[in-house]
């Protein structure tokens, strides 16, 4: 029960914290110097069109008012149009964030089931030939531009072995046939679902490249987390009497061990989870793939504020959701930390 | 009657930045079946460390460098890693002094113990249930059912130290190496573990290796006890004999040490000077820098083990004083 009472209080802090981020960024976005109404009309427009754009848009009406046109809009789930494409900007959505989530859980998924017991298996043999190993990769994960272990993967799998797909999330000729019938936006969870064989594959492969290009800063965090915090945990006093006990090593580490310790990785990839929405946007134009970020860098570069605004609203709903669930994680682990 | 366990001039070391620390130097002693015996010394006289390298768990740094230790026959040091991990629980459990610290604290305590005694018989789902609540009667503690499903931050010590004890059961150990169980407790719960310990050896059969600083400790639940001073025994005995009896200086100044009623008012008394800190092997008696009846012998010769008395072999001391050949 009491668990149930502080969910509630966190989500009525998040209605409290998404309304003074929507209050914020959109003030910021009006006070650019920058013509909406200009924009919308297109190239070399004539003093009526503006005129008449301003009006439509309710450029001419005081801040407030446009703030609380934008409010009621927003509580009835529209986010409004988009200036540069005319489109509705949940519609748009639709296409970009599934897109972005399927690429961002893939590289997740990669990064933890190697980064996580890697983590452990260094931290137990601790300057050993292992720990060495993926002390280095953990170092060139993190150090090596995106851009440049895009291209290299692309360079060694796409030109070189033509294994995989250089780009896009699905082949053009299986687009066609074997159409993607949109269920949840993620092409492998779809394709899936409706027994789409060749689809499936093809999504699969055009996934692989980019998830590991976007995994492998996630990968190096988790490594050196783990490390550092299943070295701490093994000088506990109740990991010398698991020992004792005669506990085999696997469950030492891999249980014991790993479920005091993996709380530090998992804030950072909760952390790292939400950067990735709109910090993959260097892997998505590496692998032309259609996701947020590039949605995102497109609407700043063309001042397109209604769009800045809903995708900031976006990525804080998922901030918010991500920090409660790695509480509730959290305290579900470790028993002594009070949901307060 | 064949010992249980013989701890044979054992010699530990460890790596430190200083230098090479000496531990354990030819620490000597046994424990007979369903016996308490007592390891008594101050802190840092190699006590713990002789015990942790009795199960080979010793800190990377940790190294033995010499003798033997039997346990049911078989030579520990010489076992393969694979054997000590059969031993570990199975044969030999231990208990520490911080039971706060030796429990894990994302578990309950169920789960702790279930996974010992499933890891060590394989026993089913149901048979492992009844045997933890078993186990957790058997030590005494009030509503198992409710123990079973907390978690070990609600326990109070004394009850954390019961559970430590159950699980150190619950594999079917023959010995209970049990490391100054009672220092972190109070007074009063103290007396209720040591008396769980004495009663465990009855019911069970389980043979005690008691490691403690508290001589009040060994009086109350110790057959026999052995004293360490530098790694070494310098005293060993049954135990009201050396409590009686004694005769290392050494043993002589922690009993005078103890406050009692009859000093009232009067100044502690304490042994001057420090424990060596194991940097460097003292030549002679490594108690001769302390001693206050040290003679010129003392200073070259390492004294041995020898009947404390003339034709008693239970209690020996190594002591030049008792020596014949410096009697003479």
């Amino acid at each position: 029960m009491q668990r149930w009472e502080y969910i509630l209080k966190r989500l009525f802090l998040a209605i409290v914290v998404l309304f003074s981020v929507s209050l914020i960024t959109f003030f910021i976005a009006r006070v650019l110097p920058s013509d909406p109404a200009a924009a919308w009309v297109g190239p070399r427009p004539t003093q009526e069109q503006i005129a008449k754009a301003t009006q439509t848009l309710g450029l001419d009406q005081p801040l407030y008012i446009q703030y609380w046109r934008y409010l009621t809009s927003l509580l009835h789930g529209d986010l409004g149009v988009s200036i540069k494409s005319r489109q509705p900007i949940l519609t748009e959505l639709k296409t970009y964030l599934p897109a972005t989530l399927e690429l961002v859980i893939a590289s997740m998924i990669i990064g933890e089931l190697i980064g996580i017991p890697l983590g452990v298996l260094s931290g137990a043999w601790k300057g050993g030939a292992l720990d060495n190993f993926s002390r280095i990769l953990a170092v060139a994960c993190v150090s090596l531009p995106t851009f440049f272990l895009g291209l290299l993967l692309q360079l060694i799998f796409f030109a070189r072995l033509k294994l995989l797909p250089i780009s896009g999330r699905i082949s053009n000729e299986i687009a066609i046939n074997y159409p993607v019938t949109p269920i949840t936006g993620f092409y492998t969870v779809d394709t899936l679902v409706a027994g789409n064989w060749p689809a499936f594959q093809d999504a699969l492969l055009h996934l692989i490249l980019p998830a590991i290009t976007l995994a492998a800063f996630g990968l190096g965090l988790s490594i050196r987390m783990t490390r550092a915090s299943i070295i701490e945990t093994l000088n506990e006093k109740y990991i010398l009497a698991a020992r004792v006990a005669g506990l085999p090593r696997r469950t030492i580490l891999f249980v014991l061990a790993l479920k005091n310790a993996i709380m530090p990785t998992l804030n950072v990839v909760g952390l790292s989870f939400v950067y990735s929405l709109t910090g993959s946007i260097l892997v998505e134009v590496i692998f032309s793939w259609p996701g947020l970020g590039q949605y995102l860098t497109n609407a700043v570069l063309s001042l397109d504020f209604p769009v800045i605004v809903s995708v900031t609203l976006i990525v804080t709903v998922f901030y918010v959701v991500v920090n409660l669930v790695l509480d509730l994680i959290q305290a579900a682990i470790d028993p002594r930390v009070a949901l307060s | 009657m064949t010992e249980l366990l013989t701890v044979e001039n054992l010699h530990v070391v460890f790596q430190t930045y200083a230098g090479t620390v000496y531990a354990v130097n030819g620490m000597t002693f046994d424990v007979q079946p369903g016996e308490i015996f007592g390891l008594v010394g101050e802190s840092g006289c190699g006590k713990s460390v002789a015990c942790l390298a009795i199960l080979r768990i010793l800190p990377g740094h940790g190294r033995i460098t010499a003798g033997r230790i039997l346990f049911d026959g078989r030579d520990l040091i010489q076992a393969r890693e694979s054997e000590m991990q059969a031993i570990r629980g199975r044969q030999i459990a231990m208990i520490f002094q911080d039971p706060s610290t030796s429990l894990n604290p994302v578990f309950t305590v169920g789960s702790q113990i279930k996974r010992i005694i499933r890891h060590h018989t394989r026993a089913s789902r149901k048979v492992t249930e009844q045997r933890a609540l078993e186990l957790l009667e058997e030590v005494a503690l009030p509503d198992p059912l409710r123990i079973m499903q907390a978690y070990p931050h609600e326990l109070s010590g004394g009850m954390q130290q019961r559970v430590m004890i159950a699980m150190a059961l619950a594999s079917g150990a023959r010995l209970l190496i049990a490391d100054e169980p009672t220092t972190a407790l109070d007074v009063t719960i103290q007396d209720q573990i040591l008396e769980l310990l004495v009663e465990l050896r009855r019911h069970v059969g389980l043979s005690i290796l008691l490691i403690t600083h508290n001589l009040g400790v060994v009086a109350e639940t110790c057959d026999r006890v052995g004293v360490a001073y530098a790694g070494q025994i310098v005293e060993i005995g049954p135990t009201s004999e050396v409590l009686r009896r004694m005769k290392h200086p050494y043993t002589q100044g922690l009993l005078a040490a103890l406050p009692s009623a009859q000093q009232k008012g009067k100044d502690l008394l304490s042994i001057s000077g420090n424990v060596p800190n194991g940097l460097s092997v003292i030549p002679g008696c490594p108690f001769h820098p302390r001693c206050p009846r040290v003679m010129e012998v003392c200073w070259q010769t390492p004294p041995r083990l020898a009947a404390a008395n003339p034709g008693e072999m239970q209690h020996q001391v190594a002591c030049h004083l008792y020596s014949p050949e410096v009697a003479q």
